[in-house]
């Protein structure tokens, strides 16, 4: 099993891309980056993480979450957090980058803010 | 309990990241630890395979890293050791100041002083630069 399944799901014209598995250094960081390039090159710069079936991020995987979301950003795009884990929350306090995310733990509340 | 010691010599690649989590996991479950607390331990080995693989060792698959894992009643000790040039870790740009938070790397070292309770580098004798991470029981 791949250690980071992505599926995709359309609302409008927000992308949520449904993770499950480990955001490490290596494969798990590689998929996400190479989903979030087709998107841009798709067109689709709404993008919605949910990480809820995410259970392990370490830096490398933080730094791909910075790195999509300067990259949705550069092409006009927003790109914001649903679900996160105790420990991905935790993560995102200690680089202090709760302060750069948009997080939402639901998925309505989540999809209003893109209007 | 008397005090465990086992040894791991990887390549430099990323797959041996991974390797040398599942062996500390192993090790630390069989010192006691439970699933919630070897959270702290994978994290830090991880973080300090992957530097020295990637930062240390330059990906340099000729080069090996050497991991010592250590168990006492009072703490776990892992050491990592490198092949490389070795780098001063007080120049190493701290990653939540506001012009860093955007870039994509360079948090590591900042996990991995958050997850264990005393963290060191040095110069190990005979080449290469060691860092020896302690978690109290």
């Amino acid at each position: 099993m791949a250690e980071l399944n992505i599926s995709e799901r359309q609302a409008g014209d927000i992308t949520i891309l449904d993770m499950d598995g480990k955001v490490t250094i290596g494969e798990g960081s590689v998929a996400l980056r190479s989903t979030i390039r087709r998107l841009l090159g798709e067109g689709k710069s709404k993008i919605l993480l949910n990480l809820g079936q995410v259970g392990y991020v370490d830096s490398s995987g933080i730094g791909e979450l910075v790195s999509s979301f300067t990259a949705v950003n550069k092409e006009g795009g927003t790109l914001k957090l649903l679900n996160l884990t105790q420990k991905i929350q935790d993560l995102l306090a200690i680089t202090k980058l709760l302060t750069v995310f948009d997080t939402f733990d639901n998925e309505g509340d989540a999809l209003s803010s893109y209007q | 309990m008397t005090a465990e010691t086992t040894e791991i010599k990887l390549p430099s690649r990323l797959e041996s990241i991974d390797k040398a989590v599942v062996e500390a996991l192993k090790f630390a479950t069989s010192a006691g630890f439970s699933e919630e607390e070897t959270y702290p331990i994978d994290m830090a080995v991880r973080e300090a395979v992957a530097n020295a693989v990637k930062h240390g060792n330059l990906l340099d698959e000729t080069k090996q890293v050497e991991i010592a894992l250590s168990s006492s009643d009072t703490d776990f000790e892992i050491s990592v050791r490198d092949f490389g040039e070795g780098f001063a870790v007080e120049e190493i740009p701290d990653p939540t100041n506001p012009e860093n938070l955007l870039k994509a790397n360079g948090r590591g070292i900042l996990f991995i002083r958050t997850f264990m309770d005393e963290v060191e580098w040095f110069h190990h004798p005979k080449g290469g630069t060691v860092i020896k991470m302690t978690k109290k029981r």
